[in-house]
C-alpha cells in the first residue's frame, strides 16, 4: 500500500481513460485494419490499467485475476484476428476496411 | 332379453359398417364387402324390431325409451347431450330406414355388381342409414340437425357417385346448394326456439310451447315456416324440389334409398315431430298443407310428359311427398306418416323396378355395343315378356299409388284427402287443397299408367339385335323387388280406419306422440255417409286416370328416342319441365354468378383481399425493410460510429 500512495487514484483513471479515447478514435478514424487493431489493444489496456489500479486500490485480487482473463483471450483474439487479415489480404490485396463491404443491405 | 339397452347398437352398426367399408376400400373381396355393408343394416334392423316389440308390451303412456350416450355440448346455458330416443314415432321411421334400408342394400349387391368404386358404394350407404337414424333417433334439434345435415352430404355424394360424368357432379352440386338453402331456415328455427325456451330439447320444447305462446302468435309462425323452409329444402317442395329430379343421375338403389323412401321423407317426420308448434300456428300449418298440396298437383304435371322413366317417378316421389305434407299440414299426422310408410314400400319398389328394367336395357346396349338412352321410355316397351315378375311387381306399386283398394296407397292416400276435406268444413282453403289432391290423384294415375304401358307393353322399341339380350334381373335383385310387392300389398293393413271395420293401429300407436298437438288443433270429424262419398269419388278418379291412359296412349306409336320428332306445345312445356330450371338459371343463378364474378371476385378478391390486404402487406413491409437496409452499409467503420454513439447514449442514461 505505501509508494503508490503517492500516486492518486484519479491519475490512473485519467490515463486509462485517455488511453481508451485514444483507441476509441483510433478505430473511428483510421481505414487500415492493422492499425485499428492496435487501437483495440491500446483500449484493453486501458481497461487493463483501470482494472489493476481499483484492485490496488482496494486490496482485492479479483481486478488482477479479470486482467489476467483479458490479456490471455487478447492474445487469442489478436492471433485468429491477424489470420482472418491476411487471408483477406491474400485474397483482396487490400487492408483497408472501406474496401471490405460486401455485408452491405 | 330386453333389446332396448342396445339401442345405441342400431346407429352405430351402419356407422361402423361405413366405417370398415370405407377404409378398407378396394382392399376387401366383393363378398365381405356385401356381407359387412348389408349385415350391419340387417343387424341393425332386427335390434330395431326388437326394441319395437318391447315398446309394444308397454303401456301406451310409456312407449318412449331414452338412452343418453354422452355430453356434447356444454357451454354456458346451451347444453346439448347426445341422446337417442325411441318413442312410438321415431319407431315407425327406424324400421322404415334399416328394414326398406336393408331390402336395397341386398338389391344393391346386384345393381353394384361389375361397379369398380364397390367399397365405396357400400360405405356411402352405410353412412346414410347412420345419418338418417341419427335424424330420426335425436331427442333435441341439434343432434336431429347433425342427421339432417349428414344425410345431406350422403346424398350428395351418391349423387355424384359416377363423379366423372360432369352431369352427376353438378346433380351434387345442385342438390347440396340447394339444401343449404333449406338448412338455413332450420338453423333460424333452431336460433328462434333457443332464444325462447333456452333448450333445443324436444320434450322441453313441446311442453313449454301450449304456455309459452298464443295460438297464432308471430314467433311461433316464424318458427314453423322456418322449419318449413328447411322441410322445402330436404323433402323437395316448392320452391326447393328442383335438386331432385337431377338426383336421378346417381345409382337407381340410391334413387329407391335416399330419393323416395327415406331421406327425402325427413321434412314429413320433422313437421309431425314438430306437431304442437305446428298446430299453434294457424298460418303456419296452412302453408304447409298449401305449398303441399300445390307441389302434389305441380309435380304430378311433369310427369306427364317426361320420357326418362327416373325422372317420371321422381316427379312422382316429389308429388308424393306433396300429398304427406297435406297430411301433416291439416294435423292428420297419422296419416302423413301412414302415407310416408306406404310410399317407402311402393315407391321403393317402383325404383328398384325401374333399375332392373334400366339394369336390363344397359346390359343390352353393352352387349352389342350400342350408345342409346337406357333410361328413355321410347327405347323400351313389351318388357313384360323378358321381366314378367318386375312387370307383375311394379303394375302392383304402380295401382298402389294410383289408389286402388285394396293395396296399400290406396288407404293412406285416402286418409289424407279425407282429412283435408274434413278441415275444409272448418277452413274452407282446405277445399281448395282436397280438390288440388284429387286432381293430383288423377294425374297420378294417368301418369304411372302411361309409364307401365310405354315400359313393358307395346311393342320394344329397344333395337333388333339388343332384343335377344333383355333378361331378368338375378335373384338377389328380383327377391327385394317381392318382399317389397308383399308389403306394398299389405301395407295397408297398418292403418284401416273404422270406416272399413279395421283398428287404426298406426294412428292409435301415435297418438302418446300425436296427442298433445290433436288437443290443441282437434281433427275434424265427418259423417260418415260423407266419407263414403269421398273414398268413392277418389276410387273413381283413380279408375278413370288409368282407364284415360289406357284409351289415350298408343305405345305402338311410339319412335325410339334417337328418331323421335320434338316435343311441341304444351307437351314441350310439360316435358321441359314448367321451364323452372331456366326461371331460376335467370333470376338466381346468373344475378349471384354475375355478382360473384364481377364483384366478389374481381373486385373484393382481387382488388380488395388480394391487391389491398396481401400485396398491401408485402410492400409495406418490403418497404419498412428497404428503410432499414439502408443502415447496413457493410462498411465496419460506419457500425463502429453508431456502436460508439449508442454506448455513449447508454452510458450517459446510467451515469445520468
Amino acid at each position: 500500500m505505501g509508494g503508490l500512495q503517492a500516486v492518486p487514484l484519479l491519475w490512473y483513471q485519467v490515463l486509462a481513460a485517455v488511453l481508451f479515447t485514444i483507441g476509441v478514435v483510433g478505430v473511428l478514424v483510421r481505414r487500415s485494419a492493422l492499425v485499428i487493431f492496435m487501437s483495440i489493444e491500446l483500449m484493453l489496456n486501458a481497461v487493463n490499467l483501470s482494472l489493476i489500479a481499483f484492485s490496488r486500490q482496494h486490496g482485492n485480487m479479483d481486478g488482477h485475476i479479470i486482467v489476467f482473463f483479458v490479456m490471455a483471450v487478447a492474445a487469442a483474439e489478436v492471433s485468429v484476428g491477424l489470420a482472418i487479415l491476411v487471408s483477406i489480404f491474400r485474397s483482396r490485396e487490400t487492408a483497408n476496411v472501406d474496401d471490405v463491404h460486401l455485408l452491405k443491405g | 332379453m330386453n333389446a332396448l339397452p342396445l339401442l345405441w347398437a342400431v346407429p352405430a352398426l351402419p356407422l361402423a359398417g361405413a366405417i370398415v367399408n370405407g377404409v378398407l376400400a378396394g382392399k376387401l373381396p366383393r363378398r365381405l364387402v356385401s356381407a359387412i355393408g348389408t349385415g350391419t343394416v340387417g343387424v341393425a334392423f332386427l335390434i330395431a324390431a326388437a326394441c319395437f316389440l318391447e315398446l309394444l308390451r308397454l303401456p301406451a303412456g310409456e312407449r318412449v325409451f331414452v338412452q343418453q350416450l354422452y355430453s356434447w355440448v356444454d357451454s354456458g346455458d346451451l347444453h346439448v347431450p347426445v341422446r337417442f330416443a325411441m318413442d312410438p314415432l321415431s319407431a315407425v321411421m327406424m324400421l322404415i330406414v334399416t328394414g326398406v334400408g336393408f331390402l336395397i342394400h341386398v338389391y344393391s349387391t346386384g345393381y353394384m355388381g361389375h361397379e369398380k368404386a364397390y367399397g365405396r358404394y357400400f360405405s356411402y350407404l352405410n353412412l346414410f342409414t347412420f345419418a338418417m337414424l341419427v335424424l330420426v333417433m335425436a331427442d333435441n334439434f341439434l343432434v336431429m340437425f347433425f342427421g339432417w345435415e349428414g344425410v345431406g352430404l350422403c346424398s350428395y355424394l351418391l349423387i355424384g357417385f359416377w363423379y366423372e360424368r360432369p352431369s352427376a357432379a353438378a346433380a351434387g352440386k345442385k342438390a347440396f346448394i340447394v339444401n343449404r338453402i333449406g338448412d338455413f331456415g332450420f338453423l333460424v328455427a333452431m336460433f328462434l326456439i333457443f332464444t325462447r325456451f333456452g333448450t333445443l330439447d324436444f320434450a322441453t320444447v313441446f311442453a313449454k310451447a301450449p304456455a309459452a305462446f298464443l295460438p297464432g302468435g308471430a314467433v311461433v309462425t316464424a318458427i314453423t315456416l322456418f322449419l318449413f323452409l328447411g322441410c322445402t329444402g330436404k323433402s323437395a317442395q316448392i320452391p326447393l324440389y328442383i335438386w331432385l329430379p337431377d338426383a336421378m343421375q346417381g345409382p337407381t338403389p340410391v334413387s329407391a334409398l335416399i330419393h323416395a323412401a327415406t331421406m327425402v321423407t325427413a321434412g314429413v317426420y320433422l313437421v309431425a315431430r314438430c306437431g304442437v308448434l305446428f298446430a299453434l300456428s294457424p298460418l303456419g300449418s296452412a302453408v304447409v298443407a298449401g305449398v303441399g298440396a300445390l307441389t302434389a298437383l305441380f309435380a304430378a304435371t311433369i310427369a306427364l310428359k317426361q320420357w326418362d322413366i327416373k325422372r317420371v317417378l321422381a316427379y312422382s316421389t316429389v308429388s308424393q311427398l306433396g300429398y304427406m305434407f297435406v297430411g301433416v299440414g291439416t294435423g292428420a299426422y297419422a296419416a302423413g306418416m301412414f302415407h310416408l310408410v306406404t310410399h317407402a314400400f311402393f315407391k321403393a319398389l317402383l325404383f328398384l323396378g325401374s333399375g332392373s328394367v334400366i339394369h336390363a336395357i344397359h346390359h343390352a346396349y353393352h352387349a352389342t355395343h350400342t350408345h342409346e338412352d337406357a333410361q328413355d321410355m321410347r327405347n323400351m316397351g313389351g318388357l313384360a315378356r323378358y321381366m314378367p315378375w318386375t312387370a307383375a311387381l311394379m303394375w302392383i306399386a304402380t295401382l298402389a299409388i294410383a289408389g286402388i283398394p285394396p293395396l296399400s296407397g290406396f288407404f293412406s292416400k285416402d286418409e289424407i284427402l279425407g282429412a283435408a276435406f274434413a278441415e275444409g268444413t272448418v277452413r274452407p282453403v282446405w277445399y281448395v287443397f282436397w280438390a288440388m289432391g284429387i286432381a293430383a290423384a288423377l294425374l297420378t294415375a294417368f301418369y304411372m299408367t302411361r309409364l307401365m304401358l310405354y315400359t313393358f307393353h307395346g311393342p320394344n322399341r329397344t333395337g333388333e339385335r339388343e332384343r335377344e339380350h333383355l333378361h331378368e334381373a338375378p335373384p338377389v335383385m328380383t327377391g327385394p323387388l317381392v318382399v317389397l310387392g308383399v308389403l306394398t300389398v299389405m301395407g295397408g293393413a297398418l292403418n284401416v280406419p273404422d270406416l272399413f271395420g279395421g283398428n287404426a293401429f298406426l294412428e292409435h300407436w301415435l297418438e302418446p306422440v300425436t296427442s298433445l298437438a290433436q288437443r290443441l288443433h282437434p281433427a275434424v270429424e265427418v259423417a260418415h255417409a260423407t266419407e263414403w262419398a269421398l273414398v268413392a269419388g277418389a276410387v273413381l278418379i283413380a279408375a278413370l286416370g288409368i282407364v284415360g291412359a289406357f284409351r289415350l296412349l298408343k305405345p305402338e306409336a311410339l319412335v325410339p328416342a334417337r328418331l323421335a320428332p320434338p316435343q311441341t306445345g304444351l307437351a314441350r312445356f310439360l316435358w321441359k319441365k314448367w321451364y323452372v330450371d331456366e326461371l331460376y338459371d335467370a333470376i338466381i343463378v346468373r344475378p349471384v354468378m354475375w355478382l360473384s364474378r364481377e364483384v366478389f371476385w374481381k373486385i373484393v378478391d382481387q382488388r380488395i383481399v388480394d391487391g389491398l390486404l396481401v400485396n398491401g402487406t408485402a410492400a409495406a413491409s418490403r418497404a419498412l425493410g428497404w428503410l432499414g437496409s439502408r443502415l447496413q452499409t457493410g462498411e465496419v467503420g460506419v457500425y463502429v460510429v453508431l456502436f460508439v454513439i449508442g454506448v455513449l447514449a447508454v452510458v450517459g442514461a446510467v451515469v445520468r
